[in-house]
């Protein structure tokens, strides 16, 4: 069977001064072109590293990512990369910043207008045509990044990669960016993994659910599947019984069975083994 | 901005339109006459209490060279130099068309002979002097720059070449370059031999005096610039996959400009301060060369001409940070570098 992206079996080690430190356990995922997935999970459980592992940016001590059947072994704009404080060049206006990515993706394959064409049609999708000659620090945290989500759909990628794409954003504003990247995604149908803190916007925008337990050692609690009609409209869905109850799974997943203590203890070694026994959740694809 | 949006609305009776609009015009000349007496005032009377307490102080010290000059002196001086450079230009410029009356009647009487033109030889004015020392820092200023940016950035984004070079920056840093002046003098003379020199040793010592201090803070604070580029930054270069070249010129060196140029404002308004002192020092020609001769002349008015002297390097420095300043606001993004 052909998987569009794989994860197979990840871990990673850091060495740390306290020696070393397990991070992942045997992270296993498959996921479907078209795809929309969210990681969701407690703060330093090691979702970040999991999106970075599949970036290139980090290597994963044992196990893989295959994307089309080929081996991830470094970053590259095929899994373009939406930070969650945008990371804009700030010397260069909205425009350039989408158009360096436009350059060094299409420099050999697009002509000059076609790449000044496509850099214009990315940020209009995103709309924001009407900023593209403004600099990064004279428009608003949402503003930047919706620049930031057109920088890396103008790179054309297999898989956008976000991390904590809104995380940094007000509540009202996220909500828009939200409604702006299902509309995107319904036209573009890209394959994406997000991670997110906030059950809402997962349980909003997600085909699947993928629930990690606490680290160290976290590897995949469990996958919810998200049932829901397309196009989804938040409002329409904040009384429907089926969208409730998906929140209601994912919350009593991250605070009933993986609830976080205050205080970070470390796994004995009798836990640390039952979760190795735990059978790994693979949900197959289709 | 107001007329434009009130000459739209056409609808609204003329008369009105008059009233609020001279109403606001009126108002906002108020608050910009307030804004600019409060820019221009307080600092006024702060140099008018400053004026008030030094000729009250001075008038009090007496000094082997008579009391010590307050303001009103020190006016008098400064229109007194400028009188002498006038006097010395006419001199100059008479000086030379003697030469050619003398050169063209000797021509008349001798067709082979080849007029020579002897430079001018008077004294160096005040304003002369002032012209010699911005000449030998910018000379020393530039020579360091294009030494130590390309340094800085290989520090930077090499750390073996930081570890290497940095005990050797740690240790030359702190050296007051008036140390290195006595052998800077004694190799250049060594060194810097030629029958027709295009620049005076003095010039070269003072410069490579003034390059030697500048070198640090620049080196300095490129490194830091270059190498806390935000990660995130470089990030987007790795998912970009850029290569070395773009980069460095894209991502790095715009991301360090700011702490590069706070490392040559450093060194700019430092190597202005070791330029006087390395000129009273070695006697090579300059402001501090002035100071000292005026020390050394010891005349009533000799006080009053050095303090002239103070104010104008003070002058000078603040123009030449200025100066640093308004160039870096258009060099780089940076909107945030604040004249202060």
């Amino acid at each position: 069977m052909n998987t569009y992206l794989s994860l197979e079996n990840l871990s990673i080690t850091f060495d740390t001064d306290n020696g070393p430190l397990d991070v992942l356990d045997d992270i296993s995922l498959k996921i479907d072109k078209g795809e929309f997935i969210s990681l969701i999970g407690h703060s330093g459980c090691g979702k970040s590293t999991v999106l970075n592992i599949v970036a290139g940016m980090l290597q994963a001590t044992s196990g893989g990512v295959l994307l089309e059947n080929r081996e991830v072994d470094e970053p590259g704009p095929d899994r373009a990369v939406v930070f969650q404080n945008h990371s804009l060049l700030p010397w260069l206006t909205v425009y350039d910043n989408v158009r360096l990515a436009v350059d060094q993706v299409f420099r050999k394959t697009r002509s000059k207008q076609e790449r000044h064409a496509w850099t214009l049609h990315n940020l209009e999708l995103v709309h924001m045509g009407h900023a593209m000659d403004r600099r990064p620090d004279e428009i608003s945290g949402g503003m930047k990044q919706r620049v930031g989500i057109a920088r890396a759909l103008a790179m054309e990628p297999k898989v956008l990669l976000m991390d904590e794409p809104f995380g940094a954003l007000d509540s009202l504003t996220r909500t828009h960016m939200q409604d702006s990247l299902m509309e995107i995604q319904a036209d573009l149908n890209n394959t994406v993994i997000m991670i997110t803190h906030d059950v809402d916007e997962a349980v909003l925008l997600s085909d699947r659910i993928v629930m990690m337990s606490n680290g160290p050692s976290a590897t995949v609690g469990e996958i919810l599947n998200i049932e829901l009609e397309r196009p989804r409209n938040r409002l329409a869905l904040a009384d429907a019984p089926s969208y409730n109850h998906y929140r209601a799974e994912v919350l009593r997943f991250l605070h009933e069975r993986h609830a976080q203590s205050d205080v970070p203890v470390k796994k004995s070694a009798e836990e640390s083994a039952e979760e190795v026994l735990k059978p790994t959740l693979k949900i197959a694809a289709g | 901005m107001s007329t434009h949006i009130f000459n739209t609305c056409s609808t609204f009776n003329a008369l009105w339109l008059e009233r609020i609009q001279g109403a606001l015009q009126g108002e906002r000349f108020v608050k910009m006459t307030v804004g600019v007496s409060r820019n221009l005032f307080i600092p006024f009377v702060a140099i008018a209490i400053f004026l008030a307490m030094w000729g009250a102080a001075a008038s009090k010290i007496e000094t082997s060279l008579g009391t010590l000059p307050g303001p009103a002196k020190v006016w008098e001086q400064t229109a007194q130099l400028y009188k002498e450079h006038q006097v010395s230009q006419e001199k100059e410029v008479a000086f030379y068309q003697r030469q050619e009356q003398r050169n063209a009647e000797r021509l008349k009487h001798d067709p082979d002979y080849e007029p020579k033109i002897r430079p001018y030889t008077g004294a160096p004015t005040f304003f002369d002097q002032i012209g010699t020392s911005l000449l030998t820092v910018a000379t020393g200023f530039l020579l360091a720059s294009l030494i130590a940016i390309p340094i800085g950035i290989v520090c930077g984004m090499s750390a073996t070449l930081y570890q290497a070079l940095n005990p050797l920056i740690q240790i030359f840093k702190p050296v007051s370059p008036l140390a290195w002046l006595p052998l800077v003098t004694i190799v250049v003379s060594a060194v810097y031999v030629s029958d027709d020199p295009l620049f005076a040793k003095s010039f070269v010592t003072s410069a490579i005096t003034v390059t030697l201090c500048c070198l640090w803070p620049t080196i300095i604070n490129t490194t830091v610039g270059v190498s806390s580029v935000d990660k995130d930054l470089l990030n987007v270069s790795r998912v970009l996959r850029l290569g070395w070249f773009t980069k460095t010129v894209k991502i790095i060196l715009p991301s360090a400009t700011p702490m590069m140029f706070t490392g040559l404002r450093l060194s700019l308004s430092i190597g202005w301060m070791v330029l006087i002192a390395a000129e009273m020092l070695a006697q090579n020609p300059g402001l501090g060369k002035f100071v000292w001769d005026e020390f050394q002349n010891g005349s009533s008015d000799s006080l009053a001409r050095i303090m002239v002297a103070v104010l104008v390097i003070g002058l000078i420095g603040f123009l030449l940070d200025r100066g640093m300043l308004l160039l870096q606001r258009r060099v780089t993004w940076d909107r945030n570098a604040v004249l202060r």
